[in-house]
Parts: C-alpha cells; structure tokens; sequence
C-alpha cells in the first residue's frame, strides 16, 4: 500500500515543484519532506513520490541510494550522528565514538529495541571549530566530552 | 569595524536580522547597481577586484561571470554553492547563520551584472537549521521589495530559492551539485562544455561559493582599489580561515589574503593547546596536501600554497599534533574519499576503497613491507585519470602523507 501524504505536506510539496522549471528537480527537497512525514523512505514512498513527480521509481530509488541523509529504514525518535572525520578524531572523537555504543548498547548503524535511538557514524558536520560534534536529529552539539554526551542524551525524552 | 569584511557579523545578536542589516546600511550597493550602474561597469569592477573562488579552485569570478553568453533565449541561472562538505570547512555556515542578507545582497548584485532572474542556494542537508534562517532572510527582503518581480522599481526580476543537498561530498563539485539540483545522483558532468554554457537545466549558470557572493557589496561599496589592497594585487580582500584542531581558540578568523599561517595558528588561534606540540598541518581543507611545520612560515594566498605544492582551497587549516598517529590521520583521509567516490571513473571507485583496505590492514597491525609503495602507486593511477577533481583530492593528500611521514608509517609494517 502506498503511503499516503498529508493535506500539508502535499500542499509543500506543491509550493517546492513550482521552484524549478522541470517537475523532476524537486526530487530532493520532495524526498526530505516525505521523510519528515513517515520517518525514512521505504519502496512504497519512492513509488508514490515517482508517481508525483512524474518519474520512474527506478530513478527514484538511484537518487535515494546516492545520498547518505535518506534512511531507507525506520531510525529512532533521536538519530544521533556523531562526527568520525578528522577535526574531531584529533580531539577525541574515537572515545566518544566507544562511549556512545556503550552507552546505547549498540553498534553504529543500528538501533535501539525500544526505538529511541539510532547511532550512526558521519563524515565532517562543517562544525569543525567546536570538535568534536555531533548531531540529535538536526540540532548540533560541539564541543562534546563524555559528561557532556551523558547529559544531552539523559535529557531526551 | 570596517577592516573586517564581514566577520563584524558573527556572533552578534540579531545580525541575521533584516533590521540589523539595513543599520548597517545594508542593501545600498544593490540598490545602487540597480538604479545607477549597468551590467558592464559592474562586470569591469568585480574584474578589476581580482576576487578569487572561495570554494577552492580560486578562479577569478569576474572572468567566470565574464563567460556567460549575453542576450540569448534561454534563462540563466545562479547557483550559490553552500555544500561546505571539505572536511574542516566551516566558515559559509558562519555568514549564512550571521550575515544571510550580506549574501543575499551579493546575490542580487551578481544576478543583475549576469543578466539571471532565477537563484539556488545549494545548502548541504545537514545545515537544516542554517537553511531555514536563508529562507526567513528571504521571506524578509521580499517583503521589502529586494526580491521578486520589479526590484526598486528597477524592472529587474529575481527569485531566490534555498534548495537542500542530502549529504554526498561530492555534491560540492560544481557540475555534481547542477545533477543533484536537476534531481538526480551527484554525478560530475564532462567539461566542457562549461556551466557558463551549458549547465542547470541545459542553460548558462553560474556557480560561486557563498564567501565569494558575500564579498560582491564590499567590492561595490569601496571600489576595486581598495578591495585588492585588502589582499593581494592578484588575489584581493580578506578570506575567512576556519582552524580546528588542538588549538587553543578554533574558530572562523578573517584576514587579509596573504596572511601568514604561522600567525593564523600561533597568534590568532592561540597556538597549540598546553601540553600539545604541532607536527603537521593541513593547510586548505582535508584535499590539501599535508605541510610539516617547517613548511608552515607561508603565506596563505592561492599562489603561495601552490608553490609549496599545497593549495589554499578552502581556507580550512587542520592543525595536527605530535600525539596523533599519522597512519590514523592517513586511515581518516582514505577513509573519507573511499566513502564519497561517486563511483562514476573507476581509477577512484577502485582505487580508493583498495588504498582504505590496505590502511586499514596497516592499522590492525597486518602491515606489509611494500604497503606504502603500492598506496603510492594505486594514488598515482587515480592523479589526473579522473573525471572530476575528487580524483586527485583524494590522491595528493595521500601522496604527501605518504611521502612526508614514509618513517612513521613504515614503523607500522611487519617485515
Ligand atoms: C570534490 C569537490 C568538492 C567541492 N566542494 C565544494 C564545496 O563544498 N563548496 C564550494 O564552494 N566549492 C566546492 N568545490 C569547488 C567547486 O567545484 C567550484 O569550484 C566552486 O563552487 C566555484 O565557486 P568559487 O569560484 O566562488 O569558488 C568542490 C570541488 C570538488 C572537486
């Protein structure tokens, strides 16, 4: 069954098409306004946004491979992304990186059972001046210690 | 105040805002170019300016513009490249969080010298928040009439339109950013033609980083003269230095172009942190070549970097300390471009992922005497024999890495 999108994000998506002369070049923004609205983009989702656009879903699904910001499975409530690039690993990314599979108990790119949290590894965030960094779904936190990474992730709900 | 070219900005309250900025006496340039100068004595002063790319290439952008075919049938278009993906590069995110209507103004500027009605601001996906403040900026000046049809009554159209990336390095090239914006992969295009020519939807464009749109008012409000005093006769005005690294105060630093980087380090970012002494540094974003500090007494021009077989690219300095294992920092580089090849020329498909293998067998302690010298070899099949510039992005630092620190990394190697 194809996902169905909602009044709002249909009437986003619209104001998003009419930016480019070409239906197809919304495809980006389209595929980050579907993933707000279901949470990661599954086969179904490519389909209906193909159908939109007016695209094969074939073309659809090389888009959505490409890029590494798409998940094609569901990720939890808080997607925490933490910065393994240089910058931060000469600041001590490498520990952190250790604490937080400790602390969640998983292995980067998974999830926890209860849905809470995804721990992915990422290249540079351009936040480099407050090494190391890291991201809870889209807002930043630099300057990161171990007590600190404690204290932002006990605070979620 | 004014010898800082934008960096009087950051981190000041409200300077995002449309009111700060009209304080600053902001959009008078755009309003003067719209109402009192043509395309062409703008094109003549951008030219004169001697204003480099910042996104790395350095390449003048009043030549650039220059390109563009006039008249014509066909729309042309500005693409702004916010990608900002050259790990340690941080400095666009500093005027699109604190300066959104300075760029904005460079836009309009720009947009009219070039004859272009149409804008994206290609943003990388990450920047989400930073994306949003670009379009409350935008929503701002059309309401006071800086954007959209009729600008100041000039009869001049321009709609200016933020436009997300989904995280691929190689989105920032400038032919890859046009496929991604069209909507499909990041896949570099064949050059030429040029995007002057042929490029966002087969149309001329151009494509500029933020920094150098942002420094377009400057130019217009000072003059060319004064913008190349600034830097250098060949190379004008400041650039922001974004440094990270065990320094004692990372940060954005904006200084003249032909700053030297022993200063940018020591003075400016406070030297190494106490206890920590310097063993290398990366001098233009990770893509630079790496220089020992005997090397570092430089100064920070495109020309300059060149010479010492570096570049300036980005301005982005990583600064490295003796406690670093270079085999990691070599680890973290292969890692990095095995991991954003668009997959599209083989030399980098294959050679990167086979350079991160062997470095990483190197760093599980399996290293093989001949290791270094077959990294050397498979990079230079990837120097030049690539599509687009990710190729030899790749290949150079590695090539430096493992020719400036042979001993270290040999030290790693079993017989
Ligand atoms: C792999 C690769 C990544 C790049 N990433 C960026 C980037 O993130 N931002 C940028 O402005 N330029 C980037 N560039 C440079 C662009 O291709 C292009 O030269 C630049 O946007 C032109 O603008 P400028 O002349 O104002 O610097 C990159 C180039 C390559 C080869």
């Amino acid at each position: 069954m194809s996902p169905e999108f909602s009044e709002q994000t249909k009437k986003a998506i619209a104001e998003i098409v009419a930016r480019y002369p070409k239906k197809e070049a919304a495809l980006l923004p389209v595929l980050h306004a579907a993933q707000r609205e279901f949470g990661y983009i599954s086969r179904a989702t490519e389909k209906s946004v193909a159908g939109l656009l007016e695209i094969s879903p074939a073309k659809v699904h090389e888009v959505v491979t490409f890029y590494t910001m798409y998940n094609r499975q569901p990720v939890g409530r808080y997607h925490v992304q933490i910065c393994s690039n240089l910058s931060c690993s000469l600041l001590g990314a490498g520990s952190l990186i250790d604490h937080l599979s400790e602390k969640l108990g998983i292995q980067p790119g998974e999830t926890t059972p209860d849905q809470k949290f995804t721990f992915s590894l990422v290249q540079c965030l351009g936040a480099c001046e407050q090494a190391p960094c890291m991201m809870v779904n889209f807002e930043y936190f630099g300057n990161l210690d171990t007590p600190k990474i404690d204290e932002i992730l006990d605070n979620l709900e | 105040m004014e010898d800082k070219a934008i960096s009087h900005f950051f981190k000041q309250d409200g300077a995002h805002t449309l009111a700060f900025y009209l304080n600053q006496n902001g959009y008078e340039q755009a309003k003067k170019a719209l109402k009192e100068l043509t395309p062409e004595d703008l094109l003549n002063q951008v030219k004169a300016a001697n204003l480099r790319g910042r996104g790395g290439a350095g390449f003048p952008a009043g030549v650039k513009w220059g390109f563009v075919p006039q008249g014509g049938d066909k729309p042309k278009y500005l693409c702004v490249n916010a990608d900002e993906g050259e790990p340690g590069t941080f400095k666009d995110r500093y005027i699109m969080t604190y300066a959104p209507h300075r760029l904005l103004e460079g836009i309009i500027i720009s947009c009219f010298c070039v004859g272009i009605n149409t804008a994206y601001i290609y943003i990388r996906g990450e920047y989400e928040n930073v994306a949003q403040r670009l379009e409350t900026a935008i929503d701002e000046a059309r309401a006071q009439g800086f954007l959209g049809k009729n600008i100041l009554d000039s009869g001049f159209d321009l709609e200016v339109y933020v436009h997300r990336g989904a995280g691929a390095y190689i989105c920032g090239e400038e032919t890859a950013l046009l496929e991604s914006l069209e909507g499909k992969r990041g896949n570099p295009r064949l050059k030429p033609p040029f995007p002057a020519s042929i490029g966002l939807f087969q149309c001329p464009t151009v494509i500029n980083n933020v920094e150098t749109i942002a420094n377009i008012p400057l130019i217009l409000h000072h003059g060319p003269e004064w913008f190349c005093n600034q830097g250098l006769p060949k190379d004008g005005g400041t650039r922001l230095f974004g440094v990270s690294g065990p320094v004692k105060k990372p940060g954005v630093y904006e200084l003249p172009v032909g700053a030297s980087l022993k200063d940018l380090i020591f003075t400016h970012a406070g030297g190494m942190q106490d206890g920590k002494t310097l063993k290398a540094v990366i001098p233009g974003g990770m893509s630079a070549p790496i220089l020992k500090p005997d090397e570092i007494d430089i100064t920070l021009d495109g020309d300059s970097l060149m010479e010492a077989k570096s570049m300036l690219g980005s301005g982005a300095v990583i600064v490295i300390d003796e406690d670093a294992s270079m085999l990691e920092v070599l680890r973290i580089v292969a890692e990095f471009y095995s991991h954003e090849s668009c997959g599209q020329c083989t030399p980098c498909r294959v050679g990167n992922p086979w350079i991160r293998k062997t470095v990483k067998r190197m760093a599980e302690g399996k290293g093989r005497r001949g290791d270094i010298e077959n990294i050397r070899r498979v990079a230079n099949n990837i120097l030049g024999k690539t599509l687009c510039p990710l190729g030899d992005a790749a290949a150079l630092p590695i090539l430096a890495l493992t020719e400036k620190f042979k001993e270290e990394l040999e030290t790693s190697l079993s017989d």
